[in-house]
């Protein structure tokens, strides 16, 4: 019994100081980092006549996002410079954006 | 009593009793003592730091100081002197970043940075305690470089209009006023400078308005350069909408300006071997980093402020953070659009040092449109890393518009320059 309470007592006592600590170490990551910069041409969808740029503000999906970064990146997909965008981005950091942005939807 | 969330930190990794009550207590609320962030210059990288401040910590108090209620975009203003775009539609205001975003703007001009007491003095008497400061104070004029009849007091009668507001105005106005048949000279600057394709993209515009409205008219560009950014794509579009209006003369044919007689409007090169003489001339003086870099002793023997290419913390005075054109920045220009994306990467790299962990490894953009007419738009983009001590561009990635795109890849990018206005002031402002 006495063991128990303060076992609980433990518990509790490292929850809360994880949970303080989780939040105050909720770190900006370099997905979120590498997101981010996409938001300066898409940021915002505007209105008529500016409205040509897709908005990545509410998120986007990712397998979707995957496919067409990689369409971008080898051309399949024609583009005026998302294809010379794309390929600053490898593999691996393509997938970091997808993430990211399917988090955001 | 209140700690820094820092040092709360530091004592719950010492695992103590004493340090695992303490992570019971609630959070601080209300700002925390030391962790106060100032941002100097609300312009692209200032405001972009200060806002993404935020973003990655609501709790974080930040302020920002800048002179100007309104801030003018530099990018555009070429657009306004093409005649297609008013003032006020590259006008910014902070009432966002203020209301929306919990900045504390204060208008106001900053005197003197304090490095080692790590505060900040304002015009208004005010002083302003810095746990971390980030500067993006832009650019100055490197009035000793500049060419002989020049100085600060002429730009009156021969703007630079390279900061916009007034200046974009008053060269606006002589555009105006220019008879047809007139002859406006542009000087551009010597390397490095704030946004290397602007003076061509500049010559662009004022054809444009000349060709509706002065169609005689000339555009001459005397250029101490013997090459610049996008130059194909310049002259090929100046080629195909312009004919022979634009005339480019490079530093190896003619174009080192020496001097300048301002009253007569006549311009002198290659130590007054040839003279021009124009109705209106937009002299562009050389540049450095903004002069209250060079006053808290953030730069170097060039003029401009050594950074970590990692975090943009100073070299010299590792708790101010320069970003923007005042910074060298290993391959990035000096531009908008590497302010803004050098802004994200700093409020990261504070936010993620006020808790103890490394910056995330950066990764940055640049993309910057230019139009040669309204309907006809170039770029040159490029993903940076850092890799091996600097800030570089990917391999393979980046480049300029193709040059053999037809008209409707050229209207499509004229389209996507006014959508990258639009989302990247947003980001930045909004």
């Amino acid at each position: 019994m006495r063991y128990t309470r303060l076992a609980a007592v433990a518990l509790a006592v490292s929850l809360s100081g994880a949970a303080a600590s989780q939040s105050a170490l909720a770190e900006v990551t370099r997905g979120a980092l590498m997101a981010k910069t996409c938001l300066a041409c898409h940021g915002a969808a505007g209105t008529a006549p500016e409205a040509t740029i897709p908005t990545l503000v509410h998120g986007f999906p990712r397998e979707l996002m995957i496919q067409t970064m990689r369409g971008f990146r080898d051309g399949t997909r024609p583009s005026t410079v998302m294809g010379r965008h794309a390929k600053g981005y490898t593999d691996a950091e393509i997938e970091l954006l997808a993430d990211y942005f399917d988090g955001m939807r | 009593m209140t700690i820094s969330r820092r040092k709360f930190l530091q004592a719950l990794g010492a695992g103590g009793a004493a340090s695992a009550l303490a992570a019971c207590a609630p959070m601080p609320t209300e700002p925390r003592n030391g962790e106060h962030i100032v941002v100097v210059g609300g312009g692209s990288g200032g405001a972009t730091a200060a806002k993404y401040l935020r973003r990655f910590d609501p709790n974080l108090q930040v302020t920002l100081v800048e002179p100007n209620a309104t801030y003018h975009t530099c990018y555009g203003s070429n657009w306004v002197l093409g005649g297609f775009r008013q003032m006020d539609q590259i006008a910014q205001s902070y009432q966002a970043l203020r209301d929306t975003h919990g900045i504390n703007v204060i208008q106001d001009r900053v005197t003197a940075i304090e490095p080692d007491a790590h505060q900040v003095r304002l015009a208004g008497g005010r002083t302003l305690s810095y746990q971390k400061l980030v500067l993006s104070p832009g650019i100055d004029f490197d009035w000793e470089a500049a060419a002989e009849g020049t100085s600060e007091a002429t730009a009156d009668r021969i703007p630079h209009a390279w900061k916009a507001g007034p200046q974009t105005q008053i060269l606006r106005r002589q555009l105006e006023a220019m008879p047809n048949g007139g002859v406006f000279i542009m000087v551009a600057p010597p390397n490095p400078f704030r946004c290397p394709p602007g003076p061509y993209e500049r010559a662009s515009m004022v054809a444009h308005y000349f060709k509706t409205h002065k169609p005689r008219s000339k555009v001459l560009i005397l250029d101490v350069k013997e090459g610049f950014s996008k130059q194909g794509l310049f002259m090929g579009g100046w080629e195909a909408n312009y004919g022979d209006m634009i005339e480019w003369v490079g530093g190896d044919r003619g174009g080192m300006v020496n001097r300048v007689d301002v009253a007569n409007r006549t311009v002198f090169s290659d130590d007054g071997l040839n003279r021009y003489r124009g109705d209106v001339i937009n002299y562009i003086p050389p540049q450095k980093a903004a002069q209250i870099a060079h006053d808290a002793g953030l730069t170097n023997e060039a003029g401009w402020c050594p950074v970590d290419q990692r975090t943009f913390a100073s070299s010299i005075h590792p708790d101010v953070h320069v970003i923007g054109d005042s910074s060298v920045a290993g391959a990035m220009p000096k531009s908008g659009h590497s302010a803004n994306s050098q802004g994200k990467l700093v409020a990261a790299a504070i936010v993620n040092g006020l808790r103890g962990i490394d910056a995330p490894e950066p990764s940055m953009v640049n993309t910057c449109y230019s139009l040669i007419t309204p309907d006809w738009g170039i770029s040159v983009a490029a993903v940076y890393r850092y890799d091996d001590g600097s800030i570089r561009g990917v391999e393979g990635s980046g480049g300029v518009s193709p040059a053999d795109a037809d008209r409707e890849f050229r209207r499509r990018e004229a389209d996507y320059t006014r959508g990258w206005y639009r989302s990247i002031t947003t980001d930045i402002w909004g």
